[in-house]
């Protein structure tokens, strides 16, 4: 689904400049579900605004479901985005003045599907996720687990390959983060890529595979079989 | 593009902050306001003025004389000359240009009034001598009876017609005038005719206030022998006035002994100068009206600009949102173009739509409260044209989709996730 290899990516800050992705590989099978850790400064949001699209990189290569993403304009990565990924935040970026129904449907009304046609969508997707009788309620109304609820049914709604999730439990109490972490991996179950950004060790344990950055690089790769031993090193840690 | 959510969007945002919204669409709504209701009252000056003298002879030129002011052939300076009738014959017979010609004498010299006695009423009027043709430069509504004919001149019969003022200080109301004798300066004239003005245009006295005699009458009666103490000429069609203008004074001088170069001796007014001095006049009123009004608007413009650069600074982390969740460069662009439109355009209609209120209302005013004929105030239907108010809403599409142009292109500028990362 992802194949990334040496990737290169610095940011120029004045006469500065800070090298921040040094050569990375990495390969994403289709239906995995992967954590990627790292201290600040590790380079992960700058990785994850790479697999969104949202950032370009300077050197390597990165293919995205067997498409070479390098310098698209931004029509084509806003349609890009738009197909293929599904996006999660830690402050969930609802629209404010929309509601609920309203906030899931928008990646569709991007791909002019009438309003009657994706707000039926929505209510779909808000019913999947337990938030029906929310559906007419503006974000304001909602409370944070529900509100990351939304943003979860508007990141699927456009039936992605792939879901970004940047801290997607950041804001969230330990509760409602073990319920998003289920739908999560219930979604993954289903059989989409699910990515998350994380700096929670609990959180990142509950995932298949956790790749954790280090200086630009990628330091260690935990995969399923060894999560164990990750977990029990967590506890001790 | 019709989408109710486009249309949801622009309400939300310019509702987000409705004092704002208001005073950003209150600087268009002067703007255009201003450029009808100035535009409205330039055309209102405009033909306020050229419907008084609309119907005056825009080729004629008028003449009278004055002391001489260089000596010659033997002549002193200061001399006092006049115009005499056998000037007439002499200008038809060499220039050929003259349409018509006709002398107008006054009793006394300019601005003097005579007594007028009628029983017990009287009253203080301008008495014109005057020859039949010269309703034909300076029109006149006949109300009652006639005007002066050519009879009246040959037989020099003791007639006078008479202003609506005239009659109204003379005469009860419903008193017909006619056949009725006045006395003027000692003298009795039959009444044949009650007129009005047709122009604005005052020579010796309002017309109103006047009683015309036929010429020859007055020279006879008032003991002028053959004088002309004014005369009105108007040109061919097709010859440019100020040829006969200067063809006349040419030949009067010669006749009159008054050197060429006398400058002051004869007087003489071109009205189609002073028309074409005049429309020159109410271009001058349209541009000015078009700098003003297109200077305001765009002042509202850019304010409506600078409000729509600190909304999208407002909404840069939405914008960020939408841009990651698959909306194009185009669809922000056109959402904020939109938007930028959508609050010039309304303002501009209330402006517009206020704008052409006013102005009917002070239409309706002017109509009821104006009187007729020579009486009519020199400002007479204010409005604009329609292709006006057409291009008027035009400029302001256009101003508006200008006023979101760097809005927006700072908008996409934005990368979504420099916009996702402000918190």
């Amino acid at each position: 689904m992802i194949q990334i290899s040496n990737l290169h990516k610095s940011y120029v800050m004045g006469s500065n400049s800070l090298h921040v992705l040094k050569g990375l590989d990495l390969d994403i099978q289709e239906g995995e579900f992967v954590s990627i850790m790292g201290s600040s400064g590790s380079g992960k949001s700058t990785l994850l605004n790479i697999l969104g699209i949202l950032d370009d990189y300077d050197q390597g290569t990165y293919h995205l479901g067997g498409k070479l993403i390098q310098g698209l304009n931004e029509t084509k990565a806003a349609m890009t985005r738009n197909e293929m990924i599904g996006f999660i935040f830690q402050s969930f970026n609802l629209i404010s003045f929309k509601n609920a129904a309203e906030n899931v449907a928008l990646p569709l009304y991007y791909q002019k599907v009438s309003r009657k046609k994706r707000n039926l969508i929505a209510l779909e997707y808000l019913d999947r996720l337990g938030l029906k009788e929310w559906a007419h309620h503006l974000p304001s109304e909602l409370s944070g687990g529900q509100k990351q609820r939304v943003a979860i049914a508007r990141a699927l709604i456009s039936q992605p390959q792939i879901i970004l999730a940047d801290e997607p439990t950041g804001a969230l109490d330990s509760t409602t983060s073990f319920e998003v972490m289920d739908i999560l991996k219930e979604i993954n179950e289903q059989g989409k890529t699910v990515i998350i950004v994380t700096h929670e060790h609990d959180i990142a344990a509950m995932t298949k595979k956790i790749i954790r950055l280090k200086d630009g690089v990628i330091e260690e790769v935990i995969k399923n079989g060894d999560l164990q031993l990750f977990k029990d090193r967590v506890r001790t840690e | 593009m019709f989408d109710i959510d486009r249309w949801n969007e622009i309400w939300n945002a310019l509702a987000k902050n409705k004092v704002r919204s208001l005073l950003t669409a209150f600087g268009v709504f002067w703007g255009i306001f201003m450029l009808i209701v100035m535009a409205g009252a330039g055309n209102g000056l405009e033909n306020g003025i050229t419907e008084g003298i609309a119907k005056f002879a825009a080729n004629s030129a008028f003449f009278w004389s004055e002391q001489t002011s260089e000596p010659y052939k033997g002549f002193k300076r200061g001399r006092y000359w006049h115009m005499d009738s056998e000037d007439l014959q002499y200008l038809k017979d060499n220039v050929p240009e003259i349409e018509y010609i006709t002398p107008k004498n006054f009793t006394g010299r300019f601005g003097n009034s005579s007594n007028v006695i009628r029983d017990k009423k009287n009253g203080s009027f301008n008495v014109k001598g005057d020859y039949p043709d010269y309703v034909k430069i300076d029109p006149v509504t006949v109300l009652k009876g006639r005007w002066i004919n050519d009879m009246d001149i040959r037989d020099k019969r003791k007639v006078c017609v008479i202003g609506e003022k005239v009659f109204e200080s003379l005469f009860d109301p419903k008193e017909d005038p006619l056949g009725k004798y006045l006395k003027i300066s000692g003298v009795y004239y039959q009444v044949v005719g009650l007129i009005r003005a047709e122009t604005r245009i005052n020579i010796n006295g309002r017309t109103e206030e006047s009683i015309s005699l036929p010429f020859t009458t007055m020279l006879q009666t008032y003991n002028m022998g053959n004088q002309v103490h004014f005369l009105a000429i108007t040109a061919q069609k097709g010859i440019p006035v100020s040829v006969v203008e200067d063809k006349v004074k040419e030949f009067i001088k010669k006749r009159h002994s008054i050197a060429p170069t006398d400058l002051q001796a004869l007087n003489s007014v071109n009205i189609e100068k002073e028309f074409k001095q005049m429309s020159g006049l109410f271009l001058g009123i349209q541009i000015l009206t078009w700098i003003v009004g297109i200077g305001t608007l765009l002042a509202g413009v850019i304010g409506v600009s600078n409000i729509m650069l600190v909304i999208i600074k407002e909404r840069t982390k939405e914008i960020g949102v939408q841009r990651a969740i698959g909306a194009t460069p185009r669809t922000i662009i056109g959402q904020i173009m939109m938007e930028s439109v959508v609050l010039t355009t309304i303002a501009g209609y209330v402006g517009l739509s206020m704008g052409v209120g006013l102005l009917e209302l002070v239409n309706k005013i002017i109509e009821s409260t104006a009187g007729q004929g020579g009486d009519r105030a020199f400002f007479a239907h204010p409005e604009v044209s329609l292709t006006v108010a057409v291009s008027a809403l035009v400029v302001l599409i256009i101003a508006g989709l200008f006023a979101g142009m760097i809005p927006a292109s700072r908008a996409i500028q934005i990368k979504p996730i420099d916009a996702l990362r402000e918190e």
